[in-house]
């Protein structure tokens, strides 16, 4: 088969890419998650659906986001170009509401009248609590207890919006435990609640149907950059938690052999350390919430808890089509620590005006060394997938400062 | 004949004109010997078929009482491994009470299918049930129990319906276990007239016996699902009964058979009277 059709051709019918994905999840969701996937093949072919969701990306999320050509972070680094998909200039502050619009969109088109979520830095519960407010949709946010501290600002948030946020204090109480909740919580509503998952994991078809919604992202940096520099880029970068952002940016550019791809994990304070939150790098393939996808796992394949300054990372698993991209070589899989990601953040506020979220702050980390491999003359985008309004308390804290 | 050992439990409480009573306990709750001591006094109190879960840290189909038993037995450092040994201790002093261990599927991967099914053959486990293995996905894993006579038990739900049902019952022995409420362990009271027509759907279906779990907490709820189910699964209840009588300082193994006698005794009843 010819390479420029193949990468497109995934998800199998079984939702695989590759040994990864899949659906595992218990027969009680079965029969949901199958009758999801026909709406989804559906919808995705109704052109009423897509020019409805076209409109609210461009009036209400405020599509396309700007591709911005960072000079003085370039000129810093002296070697490629670099520039910015500017996905946390989208309405709530990042690129989530891409995937929660198509969701909501998915959710009504069924007939649900319940949404839940789970959110690790709460971009997706905001992102979720949003769309549930514009459509008048009942909306649970599940978070964990140690991610309700750290990212008060956006439950608060949540909360304006009229969401009703439950902290989950099981296992870690941070993004994996607010998953396995909000799945208890869809086995045991799963008639009237559509579970809109934040990122490219979960069962088949979330996977396909989440990277579908994000690969807006690349579409328009494809375009943009075809109009603005009159060639594809030499390399993309961007950070990778269940890797939304990144997958949303990649795809559109998988056929295109010559981009490199970077994604770029949370190494926390050290992969030597094993407290990080990097599936790919230090993890191995298993099972988690619904696919089979590189974990972090000990021995009798127990779930090893990540550790990122990042909530948003801060997951021990990653989407399956990562896994894929890994083991085929497609993409290239680097990582960054927490003090790595706050320099990079410092210095992306004084050199560009930007305050990034940690999470793209763990891209930024990394987009320097990439930049200066491909050289000058090069064209080097990173997915600014986020805002770092909401981090300010814990960048203060982890920079000594009081506030 | 491992799988034979299941099909003989349940057509002996069938000659007996009753329900056979399944008991869930997890590995290693609430400690490595305490659980062993409780395996080993559930034959005595009425119990004919042994479920013995083994943890995992995300347990996503399971309520508070079996999470906290989970986490109970990973604290007490239980492993797939330390499980299946368990079920080989009980096997040594009981030849004839089938024993299944029921858990998630990331230990089993890990351990390998292979390795798994024979490791658990060895260790005189009749069969298994993986939650988060649905027909979809469980066709080599099935294949390695087969290859070594164990069965591999299938989930029905309420949510399963008639379009689904063949691909659910598709190549499946020992038993059925059907999932009374769509929720997690231990959630809700169940409705015994809901799932009736959905039992007799599922036996029918199968050509097996359809053992019913999920919310039954009191001897009067396992009395009213004998009427109608061949089997009749306790899990969370006696969990935390267990739970309890350790957290006080109670023999557990005794309270958990006296627990599962008071089930016996009124699974036994059910058939001699009338329908309510």
């Amino acid at each position: 088969m010819d390479a420029r059709n193949s990468w497109g051709s995934y998800p199998d019918a079984e939702g695989r890419f590759g040994n990864f994905g899949g659906r595992f999840v218990a027969e009680t969701l079965m029969p949901n998650i199958l009758a999801l996937q026909e709406a989804y093949e559906q919808a995705k072919s109704d052109p009423a659906f897509l020019e409805t969701l076209d409109i609210f990306l461009r009036d209400y999320v405020g599509r396309p986001s700007p591709l911005y050509f960072a000079e003085r972070l370039s000129a810093h680094f002296g070697g490629a170009k670099i520039y910015f998909k500017r996905d946390e200039l989208n309405h709530t502050g990042a690129h989530k509401i891409n995937n929660c619009m198509g969701q909501i969109f998915l959710a009504m088109r069924m007939g649900k009248t319940r949404i839940i979520a789970e959110t690790g830095a709460g971009q997706h519960g905001v992102a979720t609590a949003t769309v549930c407010a514009r459509f008048g949709l009942p909306c649970v946010v599940y978070m964990g207890a140690k991610d309700v501290d750290r990212q008060s600002p956006n439950v608060f948030r949540m909360k304006l919006l009229g969401a009703e946020v439950r902290p989950v204090d099981a296992g870690t109480a941070t993004l994996k435990d607010a998953m396995n909740e909000a799945l208890r919580d869809w086995v045991t509503n799963v008639k009237d609640t559509f579970y809109i998952i934040g990122t490219v994991a979960g069962p088949h078809p979330y996977p396909q149907l989440v990277r579908d919604f994000q690969s807006v992202i690349g579409r328009e940096t494809r375009q943009q950059m075809l109009e603005r520099e009159g060639r594809l880029p030499d390399a993309l970068v961007a950070c990778i938690g269940g890797g939304s952002n990144a997958i949303g940016l990649f795809h559109p550019f998988l056929e295109d052999e010559q981009v490199k791809i970077y994604g770029v994990e949370a190494a926390g304070h050290g992969i030597e350390t094993g407290l990080h939150a990097a599936a790919l790098t230090g993890g191995r393939p298993g099972v988690l919430h619904g696919n089979r996808t590189y974990l972090l796992q000990d021995d009798d394949g127990q779930i090893i808890d990540a550790h990122s300054i990042s909530a948003g990372l801060d997951y021990p698993g990653v989407g399956p089509e990562h896994a894929f991209l890994k083991d085929t070589g497609r993409a290239t899989y680097l990582s960054a620590t927490d003090e790595e990601a706050l320099e990079a953040f410092q210095l992306c506020a004084r050199l560009e005006g930007i305050l990034p979220a940690l999470e793209p702050s763990h891209a930024l980390a990394r987009v320097g060394e990439i930049a200066k491999d491909v050289g000058k003359g090069g064209i080097v985008v990173m997915n600014l997938c986020g805002r770092g309004d909401k981090d300010i308390f814990t960048i203060a804290n982890a920079l000594g400062a009081k506030i | 004949m491992p799988v034979s050992r299941l099909s003989e439990a349940f057509a002996a409480a069938k000659a007996e004109h009753r329900a056979a009573l399944v008991a869930y306990v997890m590995a290693g709750d609430p400690l490595l010997e305490t659980c062993a001591a409780i395996l080993d006094a559930l034959p005595g109190a009425g119990v004919d078929v042994i479920e013995l879960g083994f943890p995992f840290t995300d347990p996503m189909a399971d309520g508070p009482s079996i999470q906290r038993a989970g986490i109970r037995a990973l604290k007490n450092q239980v492993t797939l491994k330390k499980t299946l040994a368990l079920a080989a201790g009980f096997r040594a002093k009981h030849p004839t009470t089938p024993l299944i261990v029921m858990g998630y599927l990331n230990p089993v991967e890990t351990l390998g299918y292979q390795a798994f099914a024979t490791l658990a053959a060895e260790s005189g486990v009749d069969g298994a049930i993986i939650v988060d293995a649905p027909p979809e996905e469980d066709r080599d894993l099935r294949a390695a129990m087969q290859a070594n006579e164990l069965a591999l038990i299938r989930l029905a739900t309420p949510t399963t319906d008639a379009r689904r049902l063949p691909k659910v019952v598709e190549g499946v022995s020992g038993f059925v276990y059907y999932v009374s409420v769509a929720g997690i362990t231990g959630d809700k009271a169940i409705e015994t007239a809901d799932i009736a027509e959905a039992v007799a759907a599922v036996r029918q279906a199968s050509g097996l016996p359809v053992a019913v779990g999920f919310g039954i907490k009191t001897p009067e709820a396992a009395a009213r699902t004998a009427q109608i189910a061949d089997g009749v699964v306790v899990g969370s209840a006696l969990v935390d009964v267990i739970a309890q009588a350790h957290e006080t300082g109670a023999d557990a193994a005794q309270a958990a058979a006296a627990f599962c006698q008071s089930l016996a005794h009124a699974i036994a009843q059910a058939r001699q009277e009338p329908s309510a």
